[in-house]
């Protein structure tokens, strides 16, 4: 099968979940983006003034990358997994599995729409937020970088609990039991740097770790491990994510019986 | 070479309680142009032939071609060629009517967002009566409607080839009647059609020829006129208010006081007279007719396997 086979229609299903969270776009995007706003008045006016990161870094300036950053591996999760349980619990997954797309179609369009809300979701917190405190944006390309991979990551691991769960409840544990926890101890509210040592060397475990401190380094031009080392990391995560995504599809994994 | 060709197809489906056998050894091949009937009581296995012609379900063993091309090897191109209406009621709640057929096509490589393929699509809203339901949300639109989406859906991309598993169901005369003139019009035009229904007599209407599944291997294969012929053509119709010899339960069918039984010809209908007769039967309102698809459903799914009728078998 040659790439124009293996690729056709892709398109037409990523214009469709574009356009699926696009129509309940205060739930899946104005929603999270006020969620993050509620979370820097809340941290940024107890923290503002008691806390400086890496030496001269005001806390509202350090909490706003980390918050965006979050916001696009939430939403980015949210969107492929949410997508196709609801597909797999109403029955309307027929409609694509008696299309003629391949697993690479299937992929890249889940996935696709999965960075385009969780972009969409991240750029709305930065612009709500802009006005709180400044930033440099000292290194832009390293902010596209992990942003893409980052949600790119979190789509295909989204594709991934979508294809496994058989409820919604199952997709809600995956959230507040993996997704939610590893995002909130991977350093958006504080610096790893400042934990104690055995606490920081099992943050160095957790590859969310590596995309919040890589996506704010591209602001600030400092971060608590080399944005080279972050980029192996979640380059290496979003290889093996992928591949066991691919995978799955391929052989239909809980869709094609 | 065959529009549809099953092979040897087997599938087995392992539970809590086992392996449980829902397709066994089924061979058969349909013929371009053709109006095919695939019928069969609940479990006997349509759903699951259709499904594994349809790439939603693996078959455990032997090969689906349709118009040549293998369903698992090459499912791009098979697919290309189906248009499949689902069993269940589904749908997309988050799409009118028109974008749903718009990005049905786009899968099947019809353009979604150039609107190239909207003169078909406004051909078939208008050949279903849903017009004026075009740019409505897929969840206003009433079960009748719904299911004449799920048809335009399976019609969008044009496919030769039309399945229609259980299109019916649940749904009122008048649109039964416009589904099938249009399905009739298409299979008219060229369209291979592959059917499966709980209404026999629709069946027998309309399908050229007819598989009969029972425990998921075909137990008849044949035209439908020879399927009438060949099987019990008398029905013997009457009321009555006592029990039914038992001799008889085999061949018959009871609706409240109503008995319909079967016979092959003359002599039979004086036997079963005779039984009624003996056993003190006294039947009201007897009448004598021509056996119609479902009194031949019941004797051979009552009936023990028969030989199949001319079954095509590639080479």
């Amino acid at each position: 099968m040659n790439s124009a086979s293996l690729l056709a229609g892709s398109g037409t299903l990523l214009y469709k979940e574009v356009l699926r969270f696009w129509k309940v776009s205060v739930q899946t995007v104005a929603a999270p983006v006020l969620t993050a706003i509620l979370y820097l008045l809340i941290f940024g006016h107890v923290l503002e003034d008691h806390v400086k990161v890496f030496g001269s870094i005001g806390y509202t300036s350090f909490l706003i990358p980390g918050l965006v950053m979050m916001s696009v591996l939430q939403n980015a999760f949210a969107n492929s997994s949410s997508s196709l349980i609801q597909s797999k619990i109403t029955g309307n997954l027929v409609f694509l599995l008696v299309a003629p797309l391949s697993h690479w179609a299937w992929f890249l369009a889940y996935v696709g729409a999965s960075v385009v809300r969780g972009l969409a979701v991240g750029t709305g917190v930065m612009l709500a937020t802009f006005w709180f405190a400044p930033l440099p944006f000292a290194q832009p390309l390293w902010v596209l970088v992990f942003g893409v991979a980052g949600a790119a990551l979190m789509g295909a691991l989204g594709l991934i609990a979508g294809l496994w769960a058989e409820k919604f409840d199952q997709i809600a544990a995956f959230q507040n039991f993996i997704i939610m926890p590893m995002t909130f101890l991977s350093g958006v509210f504080y610096s790893v740097g400042s934990l104690p040592p055995f606490w920081k060397g099992v943050s160095h475990l957790n590859p969310f770790f590596y995309m919040i401190d890589g996506f704010r380094y591209g602001f600030f031009g400092v971060s608590d491990v080399s944005p080279w080392t972050g980029l192996v990391v979640v380059g290496a995560s979003l290889l093996v994510v992928c591949g066991l995504c691919l995978r799955l599809l391929k052989i239909g994994y809980k869709i094609r019986h | 070479m065959p529009t549809i060709s099953f092979q040897h197809v087997g599938k087995t489906y392992s539970g809590a309680h086992g392996a449980v056998k829902a397709l066994d050894d089924v061979s058969f091949d349909i013929e371009p142009g053709e109006f095919f009937g695939l019928l069969g009581p609940n479990g006997a296995g349509k759903t699951t032939l259709i499904s594994i012609l349809a790439g939603l379900a693996r078959a455990s063993s032997g090969t689906v071609r349709v118009l040549g091309h293998d369903v698992v090897t090459d499912y791009a191109q098979a697919r290309r060629s189906l248009g499949i209406v689902p069993q269940e009621l589904v749908f997309d709640p988050f799409f009118s009517v028109r974008e749903a057929l718009r990005i049905q096509g786009g899968y099947f490589g019809v353009r979604a967002d150039a609107r190239a393929n909207d003169a078909w699509i406004d051909e078939l809203l208008a050949h279903l009566g849903l017009s004026d339901k075009a740019d409505a949300n897929m969840r206003q639109l009433s079960g009748g409607m719904k299911r004449r989406v799920l048809v335009a859906l399976a019609l969008v991309h044009r496919p030769p080839v039309i399945v229609l598993d259980e299109p019916t169901a649940g749904v009122d005369v008048e649109l039964r009647q416009t589904l099938w003139q249009f399905i009739a019009r298409l299979n008219k035009e060229g369209h291979t059609v592959l059917l499966t229904t709980h209404y026999l007599e629709e069946a027998e209407a309309l399908c050229g020829r007819i598989a009969m599944l029972k425990q998921g291997r075909v137990v008849a294969l044949d035209r439908t006129s020879a399927l009438l012929a060949g099987t019990a053509s008398t029905m013997l119709r009457f009321k009555m208010d006592a029990a039914l010899p038992a001799s008889l339960a085999g061949q018959s069918r009871v609706t409240g006081r109503i008995v319909q039984i079967t016979a092959h010809d003359a002599h039979e209908v004086e036997t079963i007279l005779g039984v009624l007769r003996n056993a003190g039967c006294q039947p009201e309102d007897l009448e004598i007719g021509r056996a119609d698809l479902e009194d031949v459903f019941i004797e051979i799914m009552n009936g023990p396997p028969r030989a199949i009728g001319p079954v095509k078998v590639a080479a």
